[in-house]
């Protein structure tokens, strides 16, 4: 069991990545970028399933795009992951580019707060 | 003829060449005996810049190194040799690269006579030019419309993308190596299991999980030989390297690498669905899969295409602001610069991108901290035009109006940005990639014409 999970008061909020083994971006074709979130404990990928502060439509609001930007979004319970994938504005390489492999799109993931209880019991 | 209960594929490295293959797990792997040895040497990951100028972006070197590892192993246990995607892109001049390696190996090791099958995957703009022309429609993926007369125009390079069909044709003739233009990478390593009579089902994910190698074990580390195994009823896959081992986590893991879905992946000729995926850890080190379902597809086999096309030259200029007013009004400074190169370059078809590192350089639009919270700033300055002369000029014109810059408050009026340089430097030209989309076909045979010769043997 994750370290994080045992030791933190109930109430409290942790960052995902304190929870996540691997957060990377990683171009998928030449016009999509995306992002994997693994866990190596079942524990912390049901806990973050179960927040609900994973979905497409946080994620849409925390990169300042429309959801219909997401391509893809699936919760990969064999890997402990969830995955969700974004059209990049233009195809990678493209006059403008930044990032041409897509591979430091993750960062903004880091500081998610997880909250350790769920909040609304029903 | 009885067919083999169980086929073992050696895979050494995810991308040959592109990084050298590590030869210990290699050489533990080679010593098994396995029944073939396959490789994917290429990815339209490295963006739209090498297919459009035709060139590797591998050493040479690397590339000689894996390809003899490969080589000599398979020749000497007597087994067939299988690449894809030669030379980083599949593009006809790689192909004829990687052919003339194999020939010059097999000279310098005296190698026996055998047969050396390769197939190109260029397709000639003028083909797909007559097949809009007759009213096919080239689909677009990924969300892109439909391809337009305009867009094949500006394309330089299409490679289409083979599924496994070239290879099993040429492994019928008999080839004991091939050599693949552009590929599918699952279908370089599902190729001869199908040919060999295995379910389909379990060939593609034989091919998807081999693909890249090392990546699919843990710990993480590259470069380093796996083996795959298929039966009638799973596939079982086996880390070579002494530390590294297949597990549940890392095969289903990998399932996701560079891929939208971690469900599904799409080849010429339907679909691999892993929906229904069931791993195990079979032993230490291997991973045993059950379940995956190969969906063919309905009608036509559709064919990806990918496609460059030269946009211009390239510059880039660097500058660094420390002011901290003049890092205030950032935004400011940009409009001033954009604003005077548009003024003297009117009419001329430019682009031309400031990316402010310290602000957004590295996510642009895509980055949520909107305050700048840096006590210093790097701008740089991307132009592209459509000669090198004028590149220049306008990389330069927008790099030093920074230093220019207009600002009402500014205390430092003796100049607004620093440089490293005071000059703009030049870059491989830009490209872009005009094609992502598939091409319906009635043969999947033909976009990719097998051709056979026969190398080594040579007299001492």
């Amino acid at each position: 069991m994750n370290e994080i999970l045992t030791k933190s008061p109930a109430g409290k909020h942790v960052k995902l990545a304190d929870l996540a083994k691997t957060i990377r971006s990683k171009n998928a074709g030449t016009d999509k970028i995306t992002f994997d979130i693994i866990f190596r404990e079942k524990e912390s990928y049901e806990l973050v399933k179960a927040s609900r502060r994973i979905t497409r439509e946080s994620i849409a609001k925390l990169f300042g795009i429309p959801v219909e930007r997401i391509s893809d979004f699936v919760e990969f319970d064999p890997a402990y992951a969830i995955k969700f994938t974004i059209y990049r504005s233009a195809p990678s390489g493209s006059p403008g580019e930044r990032d041409i492999f897509g591979c430091q799109q993750y960062a903004p993931l880091l500081d998610i707060e997880i909250p350790l209880e769920p909040e609304h019991k029903n | 003829m009885a067919r083999k209960k169980e086929l073992r594929i050696l895979c050494p490295n995810g991308h040959l060449g592109f990084a050298p293959t590590k030869e210990e797990s290699f050489r533990i792997g080679a010593a098994t005996k396995p029944d073939y040895y396959c490789c994917d040497s290429g990815s339209d990951d490295i963006g739209p810049a090498p297919l459009g100028a035709d060139k590797s972006v591998s050493m040479y070197e690397w590339q000689k190194h894996d390809l003899e590892l490969m080589l000599l192993a398979a020749r000497e246990q007597g087994v067939p040799m299988i690449i894809g995607s030669a030379g980083d892109t599949g593009s006809n001049s790689r192909v004829d690269l990687y052919v003339q390696i194999i020939k010059d190996l097999a000279k310098k090791h005296r190698l026996p006579k055998f047969k050396l099958a390769y197939f190109y995957s260029e397709v000639d703009k003028a083909y797909i030019k007559k097949k809009m022309e007759q009213g096919i429609v080239i689909e677009g993926l990924d969300g892109r419309a439909p391809l337009t007369m305009e867009d094949l125009e500006k394309t330089d390079r299409i490679v289409a993308v083979a599924g496994v069909h070239p290879y099993i044709k040429a492994l019928e003739m008999g080839a004991d190596v091939i050599i693949g233009g552009r590929s599918s990478d699952c279908a370089v390593f599902a190729a001869p299991a199908i040919k060999e009579g295995f379910p389909e089902d379990l060939a593609y994910y034989l091919g998807k999980v081999l693909e890249c190698a090392s990546f699919c074990a843990e710990p993480y580390g590259a470069k380093e030989t796996v083996i795959g195994t298929i039966t009638d009823h799973d596939v079982k896959v086996t880390a070579m390297h002494p530390q590294q081992r297949c597990t549940i986590a890392s095969v289903s893991g990998h399932a996701m690498y560079e891929r939208s879905n971690p469900y599904y992946e799409y080849v010429a000729g339907g679909m691999l669905d892993m929906t229904n995926c069931r791993y195990e850890q079979y032993d230490e080190k291997t991973c045993r899969i059950t379940g995956p379902k190969f969906i063919p597809v309905e009608g036509k086999v559709k064919v990806k295409l990918e496609g460059s096309g030269k946009v211009g030259e390239k510059y880039i200029g660097i500058a660094g602001i420390r002011d901290p007013y003049t890092i205030q009004h950032i935004d400011q400074v940009i409009d001033w610069a954009s604003s005077q190169v548009k003024e003297s370059f009117s009419g001329v078809d430019y682009h031309l991108d400031f990316k402010i590192y310290g602000k957004n350089g590295v996510m642009g639009d895509l980055e949520p901290v909107k305050e700048i919270r840096s006590h210093e700033l790097c701008v740089i300055v991307e132009g592209i035009a459509p000669t090198k002369e004028l590149a220049e000029a306008i990389t330069l014109m927008g790099t030093r109006q920074l230093f220019y810059a207009r600002l009402p408050e500014v205390k430092g009026t003796a100049g607004t940005a620093a440089f490293v340089v005071d000059e703009v430097l030049p870059a491989t030209a830009a490209y872009r990639w005009t094609m992502n989309h598939v091409i319906p076909v009635d043969d999947p045979m033909e976009l990719f014409e097998v051709k056979m010769i026969e190398v080594g043997g040579d007299p001492e």
